[in-house]
């Protein structure tokens, strides 16, 4: 199965985005596909290559990026969501890339499933 | 589980927006709106649930001033311009905060949990805020 992905929450705040993150893990580990992971409302700050936990602690965002490169897979930072909180091209980490919302409705269209993570 | 409607260039889904949330205090209102009209943007068939908190989203009479926000809930009155006739209410939710139709700015289905519930199993992409 094709899966979309929206991620609506930032990191260490909330639990969403490590909940996407095993989601999509376990997905491909069954053989499915991921068409897209969308990033929304503060889950922008997913994508922000500053981000720094302390060493005993996962890096949500350094995990986004190695999936990405390990499986090919698009993760699209939405633009208004993106400036409103100043995430800008230059503090994103690698595979994540800034685009419009036009690219979440776009995954809901293409994927079999689009599976929502917020509060 | 999606289908090509007669006559369309590109394929329509059925998305459903479910706001769950007050319209200030948290940002959530706001941007689900923002997904509604890129979604309408794309021809898609789009429809939007109000419960929970979320019912406030339609309240009449909203001022903003005192908190110094940007009051956008004239935006719900112009979805109809964006061919987004489809707002369900759900009636638990607005009965529990003492609110009726005639409180809200926009004209709305009510329906029930169960309906709204069996609303939610016909669609192929529900988006929750």
């Amino acid at each position: 199965m094709k899966f979309g992905i929206l991620v609506n929450e930032g990191p260490y705040q909330h639990q969403a985005s490590d909940s996407a993150y095993q989601f999509a893990v376990a997905a491909l580990a069954k053989g499915h596909g991921i068409y897209r992971v969308f990033f929304y409302n503060d889950g922008v700050n997913n994508a922000n290559k500053l981000t720094e936990p302390p060493q005993d602690d996962r890096n949500v965002t350094r995990q986004w990026s190695a999936l990405a490169a390990a499986h090919d897979i698009d993760l699209v930072v939405c633009v208004a969501a993106a400036l409103r909180r100043g995430i800008k091209n230059e503090l994103l980490a690698p595979g994540f890339h800034i685009s419009g919302l036009g690219q979440l409705i776009q995954a809901g269209i293409e994927a079999d499933r689009l599976v929502v993570f917020g509060d | 589980m999606s289908e090509e409607r007669e006559g369309g260039a590109g394929q329509v889904k059925r998305f459903m927006i479910v706001n769950r949330k007050a319209p200030y205090g948290t940002i959530y209102a706001l941007e689900s709106l923002e997904v509604v009209l890129i979604g309408a943007a794309f021809d898609q068939d789009v429809s939007l649930v109000f419960l929970d908190d979320g019912v406030y989203q339609l309240k009449k009479g909203q001022r903003t001033q005192g908190i110094g926000q940007k009051n956008f809930s004239s935006t719900y009155r112009a979805l109809a311009d964006y061919d987004v006739e489809k707002l369900y209410v759900e009636r638990e939710s607005l009965e529990a905060r003492g609110l009726t139709v005639d409180d809200l700015l926009v004209p709305v289905e009510v329906l029930g949990s169960a309906e709204l519930g069996a609303l939610m199993e016909r669609q192929d992409v529900v988006l929750a805020f």
